[in-house]
């Protein structure tokens, strides 16, 4: 059971960011479930970095489908159970590590990109910060303050 | 206390609900966008036609000259050698995204053997014999095509020889009531193409298909529906490129070292060409020389032009200039490396959208390098949108259109972002390797796809062939589809080796020279440069 105490400014800036990565991917996960032919294959098999052939099997014949399917309604309910505070601690840090692996097909290394992006990165890009806020978000629950887990944790 | 409890466990729903609102606008003004795009354009990507069923009796098939291209014919049929299959499960261990080999294993059974084989090389002759051969048939092997022709165990030849075969055999084969598969350029000089039409016009039992696979490519058969929809507005202007920049797509092929006075029947493969001694450069790389091959115009326009006359059946241009040099491969070849070619329509109609008076009139460009493999779209630029066209196709909203001028008033669109895209892919990624092979498949010459799934187009065309012969469907490329493309492609030539612009005398079925009187056409296009 958590029993974190926060001050009231903490409780915002910690309940307004789990808000805004909720949203983030909840948007992610619902937009790839309306198109019916959005596929993690192109991001899957240009995969470069430290573990290349990991992601390009995901991207098997085999594999690809359930891969989508389980990606796109990760991404929804995440992002959902993080703006309602459900099950939130478990949900931010499954995000991370979902996150993570986005991060791990395409880290920025020290080649020049080759598609342009919106911002210059080294190592770092948005979608790690991402990564880590979710590890932040899952080591410094709030949903049993604010969200659904208050009526839950109450009844144990 | 209860209340206050209530309220910070339900805090997150008005951000919820935020959220689903947002979604929705959003959501249905992209709808909105696209319904309205969609409705006024109305393309429907055609279901590709159907040819018939695969049963029935066992079309028993000789293959003339199986080289390279000979080879992927007979393994578009159904038949790999030995050799192939071996080197493709390797391929297949090292690049598991190669799709090559399980194209070819998913591909449907035609219900053809190959019962004879004929090439002037024993090595080739070997290969296809060893690909042909199965436990219920032992085909044959000849060396002199005539003796092929003459066996009653074959009902039709697949013709895959230089390009100065391919007319000599082809009329011959239809005497010997055979049917025909014969690769692109359809004829290697001019008379030859008018004989080969006669041949096949009187011969009307005889199925004759030139080897122009990319008509069974998905994507034109969308881009006809759009131009039969009038998107784009009167096409003022085609462009279509060749882009390569390595050894085979610069037709240094591979020289087989077994070639030699012993193992190959030189004075077979010279046939109408001046007779010199055995040189196995001449041999495998024939497509640098005019005595055997058509350059260019003949083994790469012929490709675009065929795409454009697939979807527009513009048919013979009335005049044609070409130039260009050998710029990158200077290694003692005659056809130019870099070549530029323009076709001129001034009849030709797609359309109009604007006042009368402003549809007629089209110029195809046709430009091509041997030194560079930047990849250029083929564009057909109109008033109103431009197409882009390949394995997928766009289409580009003109910024100065009539037709859409209100969806530009209204911000609906904007010219850089697609009208309208189609791409029959959706799912899945392609595997292929070399430049050239890249080449290919972006201009859907070497695969298409069915159901979302990869098939090869020789395959296809192959197929609709073989139906031909056995259901009386009909065949996409027949003698008047190849008859347009062979002159088209000998008035660039002509107009290239003359450096004089080439009429098409529409009247008189004859191709004019400006400013010569009744030249040697055939002495011109098949001999060395004379400007």
């Amino acid at each position: 059971m958590d029993t974190q105490i926060y001050r009231s400014r903490q409780l915002s800036a910690l309940v307004l960011l789990r808000w805004l990565i909720g949203w983030h991917m909840m948007y992610e996960g619902i937009t790839k479930i309306a198109n019916p032919s959005w596929t993690a294959k192109g991001y899957l098999t240009s995969a470069d970095g430290l573990f290349p052939g990991f992601f390009q099997w995901l991207a098997s014949d085999g594999l690809i489908g359930v891969v989508d399917f389980l990606n796109m309604w990760s991404l929804f309910l995440i992002g959902l159970c993080l703006i309602l505070g459900l099950f939130g601690k478990y949900a931010a840090l499954f995000g991370g590590v979902l996150v993570l692996f986005y991060y791990l097909a395409h880290p920025p290394l020290f080649e020049p990109s080759v598609v342009p992006v919106e911002g210059n990165y080294l190592f770092i890009n948005k979608t790690l910060i991402e990564a880590v806020a979710l590890f932040v978000l899952a080591f410094f629950p709030t949903d049993h303050i604010i969200g659904i887990n208050r009526y839950i944790n109450k009844g144990k | 206390m209860k209340r206050r409890n209530l309220l910070k466990g339900l805090a997150s729903l008005p951000i919820l609900g935020l959220f689903s609102w947002g979604y929705v606008v959003k959501k249905s003004e992209e709808e909105e966008v696209k319904r309205a795009i969609l409705s006024e354009l109305n393309i429907k990507a055609k279901a590709p036609s159907t040819t018939g069923s695969m049963d029935g009796n066992t079309i028993r098939i000789g293959i003339i000259g199986p080289g390279g291209r000979g080879r992927h014919l007979m393994r578009a049929a159904g038949y790999a050698e030995p050799e192939w299959l071996e080197k493709a499960n390797q391929e297949v261990l090292e690049n598991p995204y190669d799709k090559r080999l399980k194209t070819f294993l998913e591909q449907e059974n035609l219900n053809i053997r190959f019962t004879a084989v004929c090439d002037v090389f024993s090595e080739h002759a070997d290969l296809a014999m060893g690909a042909a051969t199965t436990d219920d048939n032992k085909p044959k092997k000849y060396s002199r095509y005539q003796d092929l022709l003459a066996d009653p165990n074959v009902d039709a030849v697949i013709i895959a020889t230089p390009d100065h075969w391919h007319a000599p055999m082809s009329i011959d084969a239809i005497k010997a009531g055979k049917h025909v598969y014969v690769e692109k350029c359809m004829t290697h000089k001019v008379q030859e193409t008018f004989d080969l039409k006669n041949a096949v016009e009187e011969n009307p039992n005889v199925i004759f298909q030139v080897g122009h696979q990319h008509r069974q490519t998905l994507s034109f058969l969308t881009a006809m529906d759009i131009v039969d929809k009038n998107v784009l507005g009167h096409v003022s202007l085609i462009e279509a490129s060749t882009n390569r920049n390595d050894d085979n797509g610069a037709w240094q092929y591979w020289i087989n070292e077994k070639a030699n006075p012993k193992t190959v029947d030189w004075e077979q493969f010279l046939g109408n060409a001046p007779k010199i001694p055995f040189n196995a450069e001449h041999l495998f790389r024939w497509r640098k020389w005019w005595a055997y091959g058509t350059g260019l115009s003949g083994d790469l326009l012929t490709h675009d032009y065929d795409r454009i006359n697939c979807i527009l059946k513009m048919g013979i241009p009335t005049s044609v200039m070409a130039s260009g040099g050998v710029y990158t491969h200077r290694d003692g070849r005659e056809v130019p490396d870099v070549m530029n070619v323009t076709m001129e329509f001034p009849d030709y109609s797609t359309g109009n959208s604007q006042k009368n008076g402003k549809e007629k009139g089209m110029t195809f460009l046709y430009s091509a390098t041997l030194g560079n493999s930047y990849w250029r779209p083929t564009k057909l630029m109109g008033h109103d949108a431009t197409l882009e066209l390949g394995n997928s196709l766009q289409v580009y909203p003109d910024r100065n259109s009539t037709r859409y001028e209100d969806f530009f008033e209204n911000n609906i669109i904007e010219s850089e972002t697609p009208l309208y895209s189609y791409d029959p892919r959706t799912k899945g990624v392609d595997g292929v390797t070399s430049a050239t092979a890249k080449y290919f498949a972006q201009k859907g010459l070497l695969y298409t796809y069915r159901d979302g799934k990869q098939v090869d187009s020789t395959h296809l065309h192959i197929r609709e062939w073989i139906s031909a012969i056995r259901n009386g469907t009909s065949v996409s490329c027949g003698i008047q589809e190849g008859f347009e493309e062979a002159i088209s492609a000998h008035m660039a030539s002509l107009s290239y080796k003359t450096g004089r612009r080439v009429n098409w005398d529409k009247t008189n079925q004859k191709i004019v020279v400006e400013g010569m009187e009744d030249p040697d056409l055939d002495a011109l296009i098949s001999g060395p440069m004379n400007v």
